[in-house]
């Protein structure tokens, strides 16, 4: 309904930019035939801009059946601009059993990730390039298992993320038995890493963790894990640290930085990395 | 929505009373399918069954070529390995020489290089020239890296490219200049 809701409403919008908004119907429930209709009374027909998404299909009802890539073509004009609006018509108003995770559709709940065009990001933040007509290719995040369609099985992702035990960990009681202070220097230095969704983007761009993803930690939990060591207020720096004191669990990071070329929210996994390599080392 | 799934029961109801049938049987919603209630136990044994058919998503072929191809870090590795490679190989080449009649000595390899063209010469001199300097100037990025040093996205990029062509450069100028 919301994205009937939102195709409708931006049809709208469209039509009646310059003129008057009719703001009661683009923000009401108006559904599909409102739409059409206002768009048939008050706008001379477009062209239509078509554009051709290959998306990765697997149904794990006919597990035997290799995975495939299927062709959709949309009307860009009556699509909203996201790949996301792209994913949602086409299941609405195409094909129902094309699978895919979303939710917030505004890049805070890190559902909708998957590799769209060669790289991971979210499919709620990715415009569809309306500048050219190349197809554009959408697949589940890379080197993951895949559950249906585009949705990937993040079991180990987040056992993993559990693993470095994601809390503030402390045993000295706040002298004012209130909350735990910190400075605005030390809190400048979550800035950066709190903002991180888990979208696990950048650990499924990193061919270190495709390789080694059962010891690795991956970008997203080592990010993690720093937010925690960078954490004025955690007592544990000492155990956090000797967690990731080993070969695997942070070494296998080559700094090949696909992760924050990859990271839809323009965080710094790399970086981060970095500064617990320093921290182990200085 | 609570409210609401209220009032379906209820009209659910008034509809299966007999005398209220006629009225509002339209707006009772029935459904098609049915769902079977499994056991804990058989959910996770489906699970388990569908775990071992999952396909693994593709990663190498489908990730954006200028990163997967073109990966600093990666010809860091390649070029690394491959000087390993020869040295080790060239050092049990030389040990093995005397036994096997081959000339590696200094003297008869000059002799060998100076014979060649001057095209052919180069380009043999850069198959090895650009490897050592692409690991030389890319190492110091990645001792850079190891400080914390260049980490901003668009350095990430530029920097890479920067290195790539720089290393290009530099190998020509040994391989032709020196």
């Amino acid at each position: 309904m919301a994205a009937l809701r939102s195709s409708s409403a931006r049809v709208l919008a469209a039509v009646s930019r310059p003129a008057f908004r009719p703001v009661a119907a683009a923000r009401g429930m108006a559904n599909l035939a409102d739409g059409a209709t206002q768009s048939q009374t008050a706008a001379p027909e477009k062209s239509p801009k078509l554009k051709t998404f290959q998306i990765y299909r697997w149904n794990p009802d006919t597990p035997t059946e290799k995975p495939r890539m299927q062709s959709y073509t949309l009307d860009l004009n009556k699509t909203g601009p996201m790949v996301l609006d792209a994913l949602v018509r086409i299941k609405n108003e195409l094909d129902p059993t094309l699978t895919f995770r979303r939710s917030c559709r505004e890049g805070i709940c890190g559902s909708c990730a998957m590799n769209i065009n060669g790289t991971n990001t979210l499919a709620c933040l990715c415009r569809i390039p309306a500048d050219n007509s190349a197809e554009m290719k959408i697949y589940p995040l890379p080197h993951t298992y895949v559950v249906k369609d585009l949705v990937p099985d993040l079991t180990l992702f987040y056992k993993q993320y559990k693993s470095i035990k994601p809390y503030l960990q402390r045993d000295t009681p706040s002298p004012d038995g209130k909350e735990y202070r910190q400075s605005k220097a030390d809190r400048k230095k979550l800035d950066g890493l709190y903002e991180c969704i888990l979208c696990a983007c950048c650990s499924t761009s990193c061919p270190s963790y495709w390789w080694n993803s059962e010891e690795y930690l991956g970008p997203a939990i080592l990010l993690q894990s720093y937010r925690w060591l960078a954490d004025s207020r955690d007592e544990r720096h000492a155990q956090r640290k000797d967690a990731l004191n080993n070969s695997m669990s942070l070494y296998r990071c080559h700094t090949i930085l696909n992760c924050t070329r990859t990271c839809p929210k323009g965080l710094n996994p790399g970086l981060a990395i970095a500064n617990i390599k320093k921290e182990l080392a200085f | 929505m609570i409210a609401q799934r209220a009032g379906t029961t209820a009209l659910r109801r008034v509809a299966a009373a007999p005398s209220s049938v006629f009225k509002l049987a339209p707006l009772v919603q029935t459904r098609t399918f049915q769902t079977d209630k499994i056991t804990p136990a058989d959910a996770s044994a489906i699970l388990a069954k569908q775990r071992l058919s999952r396909p693994v998503s593709p990663h190498l072929e489908i990730y954006d070529k200028k990163q997967t191809w073109f990966g600093g870090s990666a010809w860091q590795r390649i070029t690394g390995a491959g000087f390993s490679g020869a040295l080790y190989a060239s050092a049990v080449a030389y040990l093995a020489a005397p036994v096997l009649g081959w000339h590696l000595e200094s003297s008869s390899l000059v002799a060998a290089a100076a014979a060649l063209p001057v095209a052919v010469k180069g380009g043999l001199k850069f198959l090895v020239a650009w490897p050592f300097v692409f690991h030389a100037i890319n190492g110091v990025r990645h001792l850079a890296f190891d400080l914390g040093i260049g980490f901003a996205r668009s350095t990430i990029i530029k920097t890479g490219w920067y290195f790539w062509g720089a290393s290009i450069v530099g190998g020509l100028y040994l391989a032709f200049f020196m």
